[in-house]
């Protein structure tokens, strides 16, 4: 994506919560720099500090150390009301008291702008997310996922540097969810607004985002693009927290052309990439992502050999559990049906793994 | 399908009406208790506000406007002709005065009461609501007695202004204007922080931090979201207030010294020392008539512009 200047930079944020013994750090010395016109995705489970992250940038909450920088300049003192960001929040937060029109008003009403350019901008906007027969609708007689499209609106009218987004899908049924999902890209592509998005769905992540980062206890463990984060996981935690995931012990045999040669447990010698600064020695982990390993038949030669333990028919795809010589946890394979997969293996069969080249890679721990 | 539809509609309905008919037995004594004892003893009044004052008090059964024409009007000592006579309106214009400075102070000094209340952790919320509460543990009329003590010219004020040095003789405060809305305040604050407690304590804070968002400053996130929203209780709080101060006895009695008086005090004489039952009857309609349109051009006000959604 456009990797242009950067729109929001955090700068060794720390936040802490109470003070003395109790204290909480809920954000511990992050350092993140987000573009220009990304979609830019907090990940991570419940407390791991992405929701404290964004009401610091909305200005909600004032970091106990570290600096802000909205476009270079230091926006971590400035109350909410003084910064050019605005905020979609998680229960919409729509004015009971107020239309549509007048929510969606509200922004460059308390900017002052004039009447004819807020009415102009708010049929803009109503256009922009579809409602405009709703216009004069109070915000209790619309359904929730037209309430979330206005939020969308009100937090837009002002053309704001940064949309902040918190959890906003989060209350919509898996079917509006998807369809959400498809109109914040649009919508994130019409208006050129950089967004930074909140969640705690994985998958949502991996669908919506230019580049993710994920987060766990006060830190962010690894930032990428989807693809990435999701073939290259730099930190267990990050493999774990973001689909399934298959851990292989192993050692380093020597490192060439920015690559790690591994060699397992059971002998064979695999190829594996190396998170940025790390210089692996000794004894490692790495990862394999399900779809990246191959069943053959047990006399081909393999990288790992086992006994196939479940076959799981899934429509798409199937998935193999094979139980590994010498480990307790069962090695998960996918592979798509219409590659003739879920067929030819039966439960009890003495197969072996083929790991697809260059698809491993070297944890951080 | 329709056909048994439109049957599970009509079991529905039946079974509805049933239910509602069953319910309104239940408002029975309420109902049986207020034409009784509210309802009758009204038109009772109404009706003696139109007969003639017997000498020692009661009421003669012969038909007259005479009450409701000496309100405005005294007849000459001499020659009986009647003159205009704004007695009566001065001190009803008064309690108006007194009433509505009442209800505004209250409001000034509940709001952000209730509204450090409401935004108490749950837990805690219901002991401050105890804490206001328990003014009502005491008797109005004691309570009353006790502002006596402290405001009069020996008394707890006083002492300590002079003891302080800000002043070296009392200032006099009982038997004031001042007294009367001072206990007015004080008699009736609780009535209007409750009623705002309760519609703030169901008000949404995130919808403040949605207005610091959306560029408003403290100021407007106050008038343009927290206040129209908690506008049923700035109306119930007002009116629990503006209506009760209107009418006081006890207060202007006490505190007033008698001198000045209220409405409740002039109708209460025309009961006791002033043996006049038509004419209290016609100063309690009188009364009655102006806070209902009063409140009729208050609550259109205040309700028209915008009703609350939920």
């Amino acid at each position: 994506m456009a990797a242009g200047q950067t729109a929001i930079e955090a700068k060794g944020v720390t936040k802490q919560f109470g003070a003395g013994p109790d204290a909480v750090k809920a954000l511990d010395n992050v350092s993140v720099s987000i573009r220009e016109n990304e979609f830019f995705t907090l990940l991570g489970p419940s407390g791991c500090g992405k929701t404290t992250l964004l009401r610091l940038i909305a200005g909600f909450d004032f970091p106990t150390e570290g600096e802000i920088l909205l476009y270079g300049q230091d926006i971590a003192p400035l109350p909410p009301f003084k910064r050019p960001v605005n905020t979609v929040f998680q229960s919409y937060a729509l004015f009971p008291h107020m239309t549509v029109a007048q929510n969606i008003g509200f922004g460059l009403e308390m900017l002052g702008k004039p009447r004819s350019e807020i009415d102009a901008r708010v049929t803009q906007m109503l256009q922009l997310v579809r409602m405009e027969e709703l216009r004069n609708r109070r915000t209790s007689q619309i359904s929730g996922g037209q309430q979330q499209r206005v939020a969308l609106a009100r937090a837009l009218a002002p053309a704001p540097k940064v949309l902040l987004l918190d959890e906003p899908l989060s209350a919509l049924d898996a079917k509006l969810r998807k369809d959400m999902q498809i109109e914040l890209k649009r919508l994130q592509h019409e208006t050129g607004i950089t967004f930074i998005f909140v969640t705690h769905d994985q998958e949502e992540a991996l669908t919506m985002s230019d580049r993710i980062a994920v987060m766990s206890k006060g830190n962010i463990l690894q930032v990428g693009s989807p693809r990435d984060i999701y073939d290259r996981p730099s930190e267990r935690f990050v493999a774990n927290f973001i689909g399934e995931t298959n851990f292989l012990a192993g050692e380093m045999a020597g490192v060439s052309g920015g690559e790690a040669s591994v060699k397992l447990t059971g002998g064979s010698v695999i190829t594996a990439g190396i998170p940025e600064g790390l210089k692996p020695s000794g004894k490692v982990t790495i990862v394999v992502r399900p779809e990246h390993a191959d069943l053959v038949q047990g006399e081909t030669p393999a990288d790992l050999r086992g006994v196939l333990e479940n076959v799981v028919y899934f429509g798409t795809d199937t998935h193999y559990y094979v139980k590994l010589d010498g480990s307790p946890e069962p090695f998960i394979i996918r592979q798509q049906n219409t590659r003739g997969g879920g067929q030819g293996f039966a439960r009890g069969d003495k197969v072996g793994i083929a790991l697809e080249a260059h698809s491993a890679q070297v944890l951080r721990d | 399908m329709a056909k048994a539809l439109s049957k599970a509609e009509q079991v529905a309905r039946a079974m509805e009406g049933q239910q509602m008919t069953r319910n309104r037995w239940l408002s029975m004594p309420a109902v049986l208790f207020i034409t009784v004892f509210g309802i009758g003893p009204l038109i009772l009044m109404f009706i003696y506000s139109f007969l003639v004052a017997a000498p020692y008090g009661g009421v003669v059964w012969k038909f007259t406007t005479d009450a409701y024409v000496y309100f405005l009007f005294q007849a000459d000592i001499f020659d009986g002709t009647l003159q205009f006579a704004p007695d009566f309106l001065i001190i009803y214009f008064r309690s108006f005065v007194f009433a509505l400075i009442t209800t505004g102070v209250c409001l000034v000094l509940g709001f952000p009461t209730a509204y450090f209340m409401a935004t108490r952790p749950p837990s805690q919320r219901n002991w401050w609501v105890l804490l206001i509460t328990i003014p009502f543990w005491s008797n109005l009329l004691v309570r009353t007695l006790a502002i006596m003590f402290i405001i009069r010219d020996q008394g707890l004020l006083n002492g300590f202004l002079i003891w302080i040095g800000v002043i070296d003789k009392p200032i006099t405060l009982l038997y004031t204007d001042f007294a009367i809305v001072l206990g007015l305040l004080y008699s009736y604050l609780p009535f209007m922080v409750l009623p705002l407690y309760s519609s703030l304590e169901k008000f949404d804070f995130r919808l403040v931090e949605a207005g610091f968002d959306l560029y408003a400053t403290r100021r407007r996130v106050l008038w343009r979201i927290i206040i129209p929203i908690a506008r049923p209780g700035i109306i119930a709080g007002c009116l629990l207030v503006f209506i009760p101060a209107l009418g006081a006895y006890v207060t202007p009695l006490i505190l007033g010294g008698g001198k000045h008086l209220m409405i409740g005090d002039l109708i209460a004489q025309q009961f006791g020392s002033g043996r006049n039952w038509p004419l209290g009857s016609a100063q309690a309609f009188i009364l009655m008539a102006a806070v209902l349109v009063a409140l009729y051009f208050y609550v259109r006000n205040t309700s028209g512009k915008v009703t609350h959604g939920h």
